[in-house]
C-alpha cells in the first residue's frame, strides 16, 4: 500500500515536471518567434522609409540617380527576401541594404541645402531610429535564440526537446561581423 | 539571460526577508513595551498592527505610487511629436529589452540631468527624464540612461525598492513613536506611568525595547542600501549589454555627475534616480554612509574598462566589479553560463561637444595646472601641488605619464642627482623622482645635500655663481 504511494507520488512529480519543463521549451520558442516579428516589423518601417527620403532628397540631388537606384533595388530585394522568410537570406539582403543606404547617405553630404530642410531632418532622425531599432530588434532576436537553443541542448530539458523535436533555431548571423559593417554614417 | 537575472533576484529577496523578519519582530518589541501586563499579547498585537501599516503604505505606493512620484515631480508626458528622438530611443531600448509595453516616458523641466525609472506593476511603466539630460547629452549617452532605466523595469527594482523602502519607512516611524512614546502613554495610559515617561514593564525588557528602537532602524537603513546599491551595479550590466555600448552610459554618468541634482526631489523618491540626486558629486564609500548610490566613479571605471576590453559580457562585468570593489558575485553562474555574449558596437557618428571645458582647461592651464589627456579621451588635471610623474586614469585605471614632468632632480650627473638652484634668494621646490616628495628649498638653505623623505634619495644642491 505504502508502496504504490510512493509510486503513485513519484510518477505524479515527474509528470509535472515533464509538463513544466515542455511549458518553458514552449515559451522561450514563442519569445524567439516574437522576436523574430519584432525583426520583420522594423525591416518592414524601414522600406516604408526610404521612399519618402529619396523623394525628399531627389528634389536637391539632380546627379545622384545611380545611388537612388541603387538603394531601390536593394530594397526591393530585401522586401522579398522578408516576404520567403528565410532567416539567412533577409540576413545578407539587409546587410545588402544596409550598405546601399550608407553610400547614399555619404552624398548627402554634399547637398547643405538639403541638410537644413526640416522635413529632410526628420525623415533621417526616423530612419536613424529605425536603423538602431533592426539592430536591436536583431540582438533581442539572437538573445532569445540563445536562450532558447541552451534549453534545447541543456540537460533536463533537452531530453522533453528530443520527445517532442524541438529544433534549434538560427542565429540572424554573427552580431559582431554586422555590427562592424554597419554604416558609419555622417548627417 | 533575462530571466537568469531575475533569478540573481534572491539574493537581494534574501535581505528583502531579513528586512521584513526584522520589521515585525521590532513592531512586537512595541507591542511589549505598550502592554506590559501581558507579553505575548503584547508582542501579537505590535507585531500585527506593523504589518497593517506597512500593507497600508505598501498598497498605496502599488496602485499608486507612480502616479504619486510624477505628479510631486511635476513630471510632463512626453509623446513621438514632442521629442521624438527621445521617444525613438526608448522605442529602440524597449525592442532591445524585449519588453512587451512600450514604457510612459515623462519629462521633468529642470535644467539638472538625471532620470528614473517607475513601474511596481510590469503593465504600467514610466521612464522620467530631466529637460538638462534631453538637452545636454548625445544619443549615446541618452541610450546608455535609457538602457540603466529600462534594465530598472526589466529587474523589477522598482517593486523591490518600493516594498523595502516601506518597510525602512514603518521601522522608522515605530522607532519614532517608540523613543518619543512619553506623550503617547503618559496623557492616556495609566500602565506605564511609573517610569518617567517611557513605557512600562520590567527594566531590563525596556532597555532591551529602547536598545531595539535604536538598532532597528539603522539595520534597516543597512539592508535597505545594500539592496539599492547592488541593484545599481546590476542595472548599469544590463544596460552595456542591452546597449552593446557601456562608454555611452558611462560618458552620460560622467556629465550626470556634474549636475545630477535637481531641486525639487524629494527624499523619498531618492533611491529612484540614476544617479542621487542629493548627493552630486559626492563619493560616499562607506557602509554607514546614507548614499542610496554606489559612489559613480567606481562604475564609470568598470562601464569604461569593459568597453576597452573589447568584449562587453556578463562575466567581464563580473570579474571589473570584483576587481574595483574587492568583493565577490554579482551573478550566479547559471546566468553567466547562459548569456556568454561579447558583442560590441561602434559609437554612433554624433559628436561629444565639449567647447566650454576647452575654455576652462585653459584657464586653468594658466594658473599652473598640468592636464594630461589618457588615451580613454579623459582629461586629467592635476593641480600645481600635485608632483607625481605618473597618475592613474580615474576613468580606465590606465597609467598615464605626465608629459614634461621628469623631476628636475633626475639630471643625471655621473653617478649623482644634481639639481641647480635657479635663485638662491627665493623659495624653490621640485619633485623627487619617486613622485612621491617635493623637496622645498628656502631662500636662506645653503646645503649641499637633501634627502628624499620617501625614498631616501640623495640630491646634491648646486648653487648658481
Amino acid at each position: 500500500m505504502t508502496f504504490l504511494v510512493i509510486f503513485l507520488v513519484v510518477v505524479v512529480v515527474c509528470v509535472l515536471t515533464l509538463f513544466a519543463m515542455y511549458n518553458k521549451l514552449i515559451g522561450l520558442r514563442n519569445i524567439v518567434r516574437n522576436s523574430w516579428s519584432q525583426i520583420d516589423v522594423q525591416l518592414k518601417r524601414r522600406f516604408d522609409l526610404i521612399p519618402n527620403l529619396v523623394e525628399t532628397a531627389k528634389g536637391y540631388m539632380k546627379h545622384e540617380s545611380e545611388t537612388f537606384i541603387k538603394v531601390t533595388e536593394a530594397r526591393a530585394q530585401a522586401m522579398s527576401a522578408i516576404n520567403k522568410g528565410d532567416v539567412k537570406e533577409v540576413g545578407a539582403a539587409a546587410a545588402n541594404l544596409d550598405s546601399a543606404l550608407a553610400k547614399m547617405m555619404l552624398t548627402f553630404e554634399n547637398y547643405p541645402e538639403l541638410k537644413a530642410n526640416q522635413n529632410f531632418l526628420a525623415l533621417q532622425e526616423e530612419l536613424t531610429s529605425t536603423e538602431n531599432k533592426v539592430a536591436f530588434a536583431r540582438q533581442a532576436y539572437n538573445d532569445a535564440v540563445m536562450g532558447y537553443n541552451n534549453a534545447v541542448e541543456m540537460f533536463p530539458t533537452n531530453m522533453v526537446a528530443a520527445m517532442f523535436s524541438f529544433k534549434q533555431s538560427d542565429f540572424f548571423e554573427i552580431e559582431d561581423k554586422a555590427e562592424k559593417q554597419a554604416p558609419k554614417v555622417t548627417f | 539571460m533575462w530571466e537568469l537575472i531575475r533569478i540573481n533576484k534572491r539574493k537581494s529577496l534574501f535581505v528583502l526577508i531579513l528586512m521584513f523578519i526584522l520589521m515585525v519582530s521590532f513592531a512586537g518589541a512595541v507591542g511589549a513595551g505598550f502592554y506590559p501586563e501581558n507579553y505575548l499579547t503584547g508582542i501579537l498585537w505590535g507585531a500585527f498592527i506593523g504589518v497593517i501599516l506597512w500593507a497600508v503604505q505598501a498598497a498605496v505606493a502599488y496602485f499608486a505610487g507612480d502616479d504619486i512620484v510624477l505628479h510631486f515631480n511635476m513630471a510632463v508626458v512626453v509623446t513621438p511629436e514632442s521629442y521624438p528622438q527621445l521617444y525613438n530611443i526608448v522605442e529602440e531600448m524597449k525592442i532591445a529589452a524585449g519588453l512587451a509595453v512600450m514604457p510612459e516616458i515623462y519629462i521633468i523641466e529642470s535644467p539638472g540631468l538625471n532620470a528614473f525609472a517607475t513601474g511596481i506593476r510590469s503593465e504600467k511603466t514610466a521612464i522620467c527624464v530631466t529637460r538638462g539630460l534631453v538637452e545636454n547629452l548625445n544619443r549615446d549617452e541618452i541610450q546608455g540612461v535609457i538602457a540603466h532605466e529600462m534594465s530598472h523595469i526589466l529587474n523589477r527594482d522598482v517593486l523591490f525598492m518600493t516594498f523595502a523602502g516601506v518597510m525602512l519607512g514603518t521601522i522608522t516611524m515605530l522607532s519614532h513613536v517608540m523613543l518619543r512614546g512619553t506623550a503617547f502613554t503618559n496623557s492616556n495610559n495609566r500602565r506605564s506611568r511609573k517610569k518617567g515617561g517611557l513605557p512600562g514593564g520590567h527594566p531590563i525588557v525596556i532597555l532591551i525595547i529602547l536598545l531595539f528602537a535604536i538598532v532597528a532602524p539603522i539595520l534597516a537603513r543597512i539592508f535597505y542600501f545594500t539592496i539599492s546599491k547592488k541593484r545599481e551595479y546590476l542595472a548599469d550590466a544590463s544596460a552595456a549589454r542591452l546597449t552593446r555600448y557601456p562608454i555611452g552610459l558611462a560618458s552620460a554618468l560622467e556629465k550626470i555627475a556634474k549636475h545630477s541634482s535637481v531641486d525639487f526631489v524629494s527624499k523619498i523618491t531618492a533611491p529612484m534616480f540614476i544617479v542621487n540626486p542629493h548627493f552630486a558629486g559626492v563619493d560616499e564609500d562607506s557602509l554607514f554612509s546614507a548614499s542610496t548610490h554606489p559612489p559613480i566613479y567606481k562604475r564609470i571605471a568598470i562601464l569604461t574598462q569593459l568597453q576597452h576590453g573589447g568584449k562587453v559580457s556578463l562575466e567581464n562585468y563580473q570579474k571589473l566589479y570584483e576587481k574595483e570593489l574587492s568583493t565577490s558575485g554579482l551573478f550566479s553562474k547559471t546566468t553567466l553560463e547562459s548569456d556568454k555574449s561579447e558583442a560590441v558596437r561602434a559609437e554612433s557618428t554624433e559628436k561629444f561637444t565639449e567647447s566650454r571645458t576647452d575654455v576652462a582647461d585653459i584657464i586653468l592651464a594658466n594658473t599652473g595646472f598640468k592636464i594630461v589627456t589618457c588615451e580613454c579621451g579623459l582629461k586629467i588635471k592635476l593641480p600645481p601641488s600635485d608632483i607625481r610623474m605618473k597618475v592613474v586614469c580615474p576613468r580606465c585605471r590606465k597609467e598615464v605619464s605626465v608629459s614634461g614632468r621628469s623631476a628636475a632632480a633626475a639630471e643625471n650627473d655621473g653617478d649623482e642627482l644634481v639639481f641647480r638652484r635657479k635663485n638662491k634668494n627665493s623659495w624653490e621646490s621640485f619633485p623627487c623622482q619617486c613622485g612621491n616628495f617635493t623637496f622645498q628649498l628656502s631662500p636662506l638653505f645653503r646645503g649641499t645635500y637633501v634627502v628624499c623623505k620617501r625614498c631616501k634619495t640623495k640630491v646634491k644642491i648646486e648653487y648658481p655663481e
